[in-house]
């Protein structure tokens, strides 16, 4: 059986072009790969009589507004035989698409049609790539941070039509997102007001 | 002379009873078998993880309750541990004892629940009639230690928010004295009962590949011979110091899942009554007052407890730059939280890997070519519930 440090060199030196950098965090290997390469290390992680990481737990994504490659995908792995987690991360830019892993893990399906929903990320070769959390016809992607707490779209029973109608949000008070951070050096806007004025 | 057939759609649910919450299944029949189900969900969905990015790390905690909201505290204790990680908080042991009660007293809970009311999808009225009355008792004592019989709101990071009141493990002791009782009588209801197993022996099948295949953890892959249970491989808490056994089921089929579930629960009482024996005395919680409140008695006397009552209170602590996973034994299966946290006192992302997801998912592969009426069997032995799924 492989400890973690083992299991780091291993990988390094089976898959070393394709890893870009790996670290061990809260006794988990954490490796960065490309994302062109994602198919063939999750399939020599599954299938390695070392490692055997036959389950995945779940596949999620970070949005990273500022960043130049705005999202990272996250990949978590679990191999029961040797106990051990494995998480598979690489960037990826707005526009691009990942390619499905439906072919090698099936509950991938479902976890990637929940990115789709919350990221807009596309997913290549997905057999059926819908949205799966949000509402019949919504639109946007809620988990992206240029996403609106509050929503665009509320729903309501409407007397006179006698349905439910989609409306756009009214809010009665406007969201209040306090900033408690750090209050002794004022708030955002207070330095934003100084700053104006300068 | 040539037949020609045409599939039948059909929908199932959002409104039905055996639906357990707002499941629309669209169901392509031929016949009375089904050829093909599509699950919808969402119909609950309520963005947890967008309002846990837009709260700090205590206002996050109560959400957790709201997900699978059978056994809240085994969900905060995901949340909780992962932030404990991160900051490197030790936990007093009896926060640790009291914690793992709990979470075996949610173990039963929803066990309760789930049997009973698979048991009420395939036509016996009786063992929900039975267990509801025990899930009371339990509910009264999540009342008792946090004031609310559902959403608890009640483990902290570094600990629980406080002591067990005078009286509580006494009665916990008495009620797991009691319950064997009560699991041997929902036995002799449902065990042996021929049109139980008649409607529970050989549906869904899952194979070990196939649970492995599908994401599937807890009662799901244990049902099918998998030795999982991270309470074991990867203890947390106090779970190294406890002994108990795991059930492990053979056919993989929904009768051997109940099974698993009636002897878990066995299992748990266990547990709780050798925690009950071994608690220590000590404090509950981090007396690190920068992670936790100090008393309210130290506020009307000390300013420097009063600052740290009110940062706690407002800007709440802060997490350093950091990403982990944790899971726990959640009765449902494997939970898990993605933290990733950026040095302010709100989480970046906080991704929740809720069990039912993937068991749901394969709710195709599980009932494509049985029969309608096993819907609602296969469904109950999934364990689902919505808050968790629909998140």
């Amino acid at each position: 059986m492989l400890n973690n440090t083992d299991l780091e060199k291993k990988i390094n030196s089976e898959l070393n072009t394709k890893v870009n950098s790996s670290k061990i965090v809260h006794e988990t290997l954490n490796v960065s790969i490309e994302k062109d390469d994602l198919k063939e290390v999750l399939l020599f992680l599954k299938s390695n009589p070392d490692m055997k990481f036959k389950q995945l737990i779940d596949i999620t994504a970070v949005d990273y507004p500022n960043k130049k490659n705005r999202f990272r995908m996250i990949y978590l792995l679990l191999s029961h035989e040797f106990n051990k987690r494995i998480i598979i991360d690489f960037p990826l830019n707005e526009n691009e698409k990942v390619f499905s892993i439906t072919g090698i893990f099936p509950s991938a399906n479902w976890m990637e049609r929940e990115v789709f929903d919350m990221y807009g990320i596309d997913f290549q070769d997905h057999p059926d790539l819908r949205r799966i959390l949000t509402d019949y016809e919504f639109e946007g992607y809620p988990l992206r941070k240029d996403f609106p707490i509050t929503g665009h779209k509320e729903v309501r029973y409407s007397e006179e039509k006698k349905k439910v109608i989609y409306e756009p949000v009214k809010l009665e008070q406007d969201y209040r997102n306090f900033d408690y951070n750090s209050p002794w050096q004022g708030t955002e806007y207070i330095k934003e007001i100084k700053k104006n004025n300068e | 002379m040539s037949k020609q057939t045409k599939t039948l759609n059909l929908n199932f649910g959002p409104q039905h009873p055996a639906a357990h919450g707002v499941l629309r299944l669209i169901l392509e029949l031929d016949g009375e078998i089904v050829e093909k189900a599509d699950p919808h969900i969402g119909l609950l969905h309520r963005g947890t993880e967008k309002l846990i990015e837009n709260k700090t790390y205590s206002q996050a905690i109560p959400y957790f309750d709201r997900l699978d909201y059978v056994a809240p505290m085994n969900q905060e204790h995901a949340f909780a541990l992962a932030i404990e990680k991160i900051l490197d908080i030790e936990v007093p042991i009896r926060g640790q004892y009291i914690r793992v009660i709990f979470c075996e007293i949610g173990r039963i809970l929803s066990h309760i629940l789930n049997i009973t009311t698979q048991a009420l999808d395939v036509g016996a009225l009786t063992p929900s009639l039975w267990g509801f009355e025990e899930r009371e008792k339990l509910m009264e004592f999540y009342e008792r230690v946090s004031g609310s019989r559902l959403h608890a709101n009640y483990f902290r990071p570094g600990g629980v928010h406080q002591d067990l009141p005078r009286g509580l493990d006494t009665d916990i002791l008495k009620f797991c004295n009691e319950f064997p009782k009560i699991i041997d009588d929902l036995e002799t209801l449902l065990t042996d009962n021929r049109i139980f197993k008649q409607r529970n022996v050989d549906i869904g099948i899952v194979s070990k590949d196939d649970a492995l295949d599908y994401s599937f953890s807890g009662v799901m892959m244990r049902g099918s011979g998998v030795p999982w249970d991270l309470r074991k491989s990867q203890p947390y808490d106090c779970y190294e110091q406890l002994s108990f056994k795991v059930p492990i089921g053979k056919n993989g089929d929904c009768y051997d899942r109940y099974l698993c579930r009636v002897e878990e629960m066995r299992e748990s009482v266990k547990i709780i009554k050798q925690c009950l024996e071994q608690l220590p005395k000590g404090p509950v919680k981090s007396q690190d007052n920068k992670i936790t409140p100090p008393p309210k008695k130290e506020i009307k006397e000390s300013m420097e407890a009063l600052i740290h009552h009110f940062k706690l209170f407002t800007e709440g602590y802060r997490v350093k730059k950091d990403e982990i996973y944790t899971a726990v034994e959640a009765p449902k299966g494997e939970f898990g939280v993605y933290l990733i946290s950026d040095g302010s006192s709100k989480p970046y992302k906080c991704k929740i890997r809720a069990p039912g997801f993937s068991h749901l998912q394969a709710m195709d592969y599980l009932i494509k070519g049985h029969m309608l009426a096993d819907v609602p069997a296969v469904l109950g032995s999934l364990d689902i519930v919505f808050g968790e799924i629909d998140r």
